[in-house]
């Protein structure tokens, strides 16, 4: 792939997308899957922290809050 | 008859406030073997059957990836409780179910508690837990555990269960491919396995989401271990994105998905909001935020170390020394009682019990508010706000709170850290908040400042709290590089709906709090203070001594003094003051009156020439760094559950403030 690919980070507050893969591997990864964020999920962006990180998401009827780092391993449909 | 009940359910889920219902205050709060997670036991009585009630840890999963999980996952492998009652929150149901799913796969007889149906209802949404029950294969029981609804009904069949009513045929519906890779593993387990064993179903899943640990208990072969990998290899060419971290997991979802598509009416109003949806819009306000927090923190801290808390301390001290005291004293007399006598129980008994008995006041509002924030779902979002502040030290978010506290008293403030469910960011978080400059320190820093820095009074005292968080940075930097290296914790918190804490949870997790400080620090509170008393009265001979120049205290401090030199206050009064702050940080001025033998102005005086501006200012920033006072350590050590990081952590900020004052003074003699 030689375009960057989409991620949770690029998405603005009142966005939404389609999750497609989690990258990396390990504890991160693993408890952002436990917490719901599986391929296929509806993702929407509610609000950035007012210091601009992290940000706040709702994925299956609750809020969850990541860093932009660990949003940036989230990719979306394009 | 007896039975086991283990609760178990995602925090948030209202788990404690189910556990708190059940066994009021007949519970018993300690720690796991080994490490810092809270261990919760209770007792409970229902229709004459005896229970005992083991509150797991609040966990999303069984990953082996943080110790709350594996504590969760090991006992209900090892212990085998009769019944497991899985509570789930029924506003957010999918991701509940996730680890309902997870715990089915265990094949422990459950019962799901289906909680906050009150709010479900508010919500305009509907949960059929009768067709849920009947898919899933285990009674599902819808409760409100804050009114107390249901729980009858719950226990009822929970009770029904443990006896061993029915054999429950756990109904898991994964997707064919998954489904075959589990047969395919189960196939290669029942070669050393005993396949009856209701644990195997787990296991089977465990290696397909490659944990392992769980090979290495099985004590696998490795061509057993190669033909597991076959299977994974091929279960994960069935998905184009899929790998074998996220397959399974995505297949429980599928199937939590399913199950809810049949049992959950949602609201799909356009817009519709829920209350915590208004409230949130504005706490986490992009504007508002900030000052909102603010205002939160400061009533907290002026609440708990203003007026009220000081005031109720000081009713406590007057009761204590100005009371108790003087009528005990009176009564030996009477009794014509050694001096000796006297004052070991006078000085060394009320006086060292009542000093932590004063700190009781303070530590129950600081947790009367930390329950509340914890409770209403604030605390989550304090965390949000602030954790690109902390992030910067290796810390997160929730660490605001403790270091806040910090400047009041370092003991309640190193208790608040509870809050943090991540071990290496508490123990970092508690190794630093003794660097922020508490109320004991402040009577130190207006001695020396009246008498040397006169016109510059408030600057100098202003410089020492911003030199305690100063060096909190960069120990925290140098921590973070070398102790505490390694990958980061994840930051993946939800942020749990607002809700209205119940006074009767606030209340037990006071009180929780505070038996706890009494009861472990006050026994050794207790002894420190004997011994503390017998290093100042006592000669190394073991004779009583007036002149506390010649009591232990007073030799030994003469003979540290020379390390103190190049501090700049290298006399023996200066160190048995610092040595007597170990007991209380106001104590040094205390000491320092007594060892000068002169209070007032009288004091000034001979400070003023055993001190120059430069050693003065070096002498406080050691007060200010130096090691915490004793009950500090105390719950430091409980705090952390090790004697070995409580003196480490001494032993460090020791180190760091000789380091700092040195550096103070060495630099300072090159300009003045």
């Amino acid at each position: 792939m030689s375009k960057k690919q989409h991620s949770l980070r690029d998405l603005h507050p009142g966005q939404s997308g389609r999750i497609i893969a989690i990258e990396g591997t390990g504890a991160l990864k693993r408890r952002l899957i436990d917490m719901g964020l599986t391929p296929g999920c509806d993702v929407f962006v509610r609000k950035v922290a007012p210091l601009g990180d992290p940000i706040e998401i709702n994925i299956r009827g609750y809020e969850l809050s990541l860093r932009k780092d660990d949003a940036e391993k989230i990719l979306l449909e394009n | 008859m007896s039975y086991t009940i283990a609760l178990a359910g995602n925090p948030n889920c209202g788990k404690t406030t189910l556990f708190n219902e059940l066994t009021g205050s007949n519970q018993y709060v300690g720690n796991w073997a080994g490490v810092t997670v809270e261990k919760k036991e209770g007792r409970a009585v229902h229709n004459g059957v005896e229970l005992a009630v083991m509150d797991l840890p609040g966990i999303y999963s069984l990953s082996p990836y943080t110790m709350e999980e594996v504590c969760a996952r090991d006992y209900i492998m090892n212990d085998d409780p009769d019944v497991i009652i899985d509570i789930i929150d029924g506003t957010n149901i999918e991701r509940n179910l996730y680890l309902t799913i997870q715990l089915m796969e265990l094949g422990r007889p459950m019962v799901i508690a289906v909680n906050m149906m009150d709010d479900v209802e508010q919500k305009g949404e509907h949960i059929d837990c009768k067709q849920l029950g009947e898919l899933m294969g285990v009674p599902v029981i819808p409760i409100v555990a804050r009114k107390g609804e249901g729980m009858k009904e719950l226990m009822d069949e929970a009770v029904r269960i443990a006896a061993g009513g029915e054999v429950q045929h756990h109904r898991i519906k994964y997707d064919y491919q998954t489904q075959n890779a589990l047969n395919d593993i189960l196939l290669i387990l029942s070669e050393n396995e005993d396949t009856s064993d209701h644990h195997i179903q787990f296991y089977a899943s465990k290696l397909l989401e490659a944990d392992a640990s769980i090979a290495d208990m099985l004590k696998l072969t490795s061509d057993q271990r190669r033909r597991i990998e076959d299977v994974i290899v091929r279960y994960e060419a069935t998905s184009r994105y899929g790998d074998r971290d996220t397959m399974l997991a995505d297949a429980r979802y599928r199937y939590i998905t399913e199950l809810v598509g049949k049992t959950v009416v949602k609201n799909t109003t356009p817009g519709f909001m829920t209350q915590s949806d208004k409230i949130d819009r504005i706490v986490t306000n992009r504007v508002l935020a900030l000052p909102i927090f603010l205002l939160v923190m400061f009533l907290m801290f002026s609440v708990v170390f203003g007026p009220v808390g000081e005031g109720l301390k000081a009713a406590v001290e007057w009761l204590i020394n100005g009371q108790i005291a003087p009528a005990v004293r009176h009564l030996l007399v009477a009794a014509d009682a050694p001096f000796w006598t006297q004052s070991l129980i006078v000085d060394a008994v009320i006086g060292g019990v009542g000093g932590i008995l004063t700190f009781l006041p303070q530590i129950m509002l600081l947790f009367l508010f930390l329950s509340i924030l914890e409770d209403s779902g604030y605390m989550a979002r304090a965390a949000f706000i602030m954790d690109r502040l902390l992030r910067k030290l290796g810390l997160t978010g929730k660490s605001f709170i403790p270091m806040l506290m910090g400047f009041g008293c370092t003991t309640p403030a190193v208790m608040a850290a509870r809050t943090m469910e991540n071990d290496k960011d508490r123990k970092l978080t508690i190794m630093l908040t003794p660097f922020m400059s508490c109320g004991a320190r402040l009577p130190i820093y207006a001695l020396f400042a009246g008498i040397f820095f006169e016109e510059h009074q408030g600057l100098v005292v202003f410089s020492m709290y911003v030199l305690g968080i100063v060096v909190a940075i960069i120990v925290g930097l140098i921590l973070k590089h070398t102790l505490f290296r390694g990958e980061a914790a994840p930051f993946v918190m939800e942020l749990p709906t607002y809700r209205l804490p119940t006074l009767k949870s606030t209340m037990l997790h006071m009180w929780d709090k505070c038996k706890g400080f009494l009861i472990k620090a006050g026994t050794i509170i207790f002894s420190m203070s004997i011994l503390v008393w017998i290093l100042q009265n006592f000669s190394f001979s073991l004779q009583m001594v007036d002149d506390s120049s010649a009591s232990m205290f007073g030799q030994i401090g003469a003979f540290i003094a020379p390390i103190f030199v190049p501090l700049g206050f290298g006399t023996w009064q200066a160190s048995v003051s610092l040595l007597s702050g170990v007991v209380a940080k106001e104590a040094v001025v205390t000491t320092m009156s007594v060892l000068y033998g002169a209070g007032g102005a009288a004091l000034q005086t001979a400070l003023a020439g055993a001190f120059t501006p430069l050693s003065a200012y070096s002498f406080m920033v050691f007060s200010l760094l130096y090691m915490p006072c004793i009950s500090a350590f105390v719950s430091i050590r409980r705090e952390m559950n090790s004697l070995k990081w409580a003196l480490a952590t001494a032993a460090m900020e020791t180190g760091v403030a000789y380091v700092v004052a040195l550096l103070v003074y060495q630099i300072g003699s090159l300009f003045v």
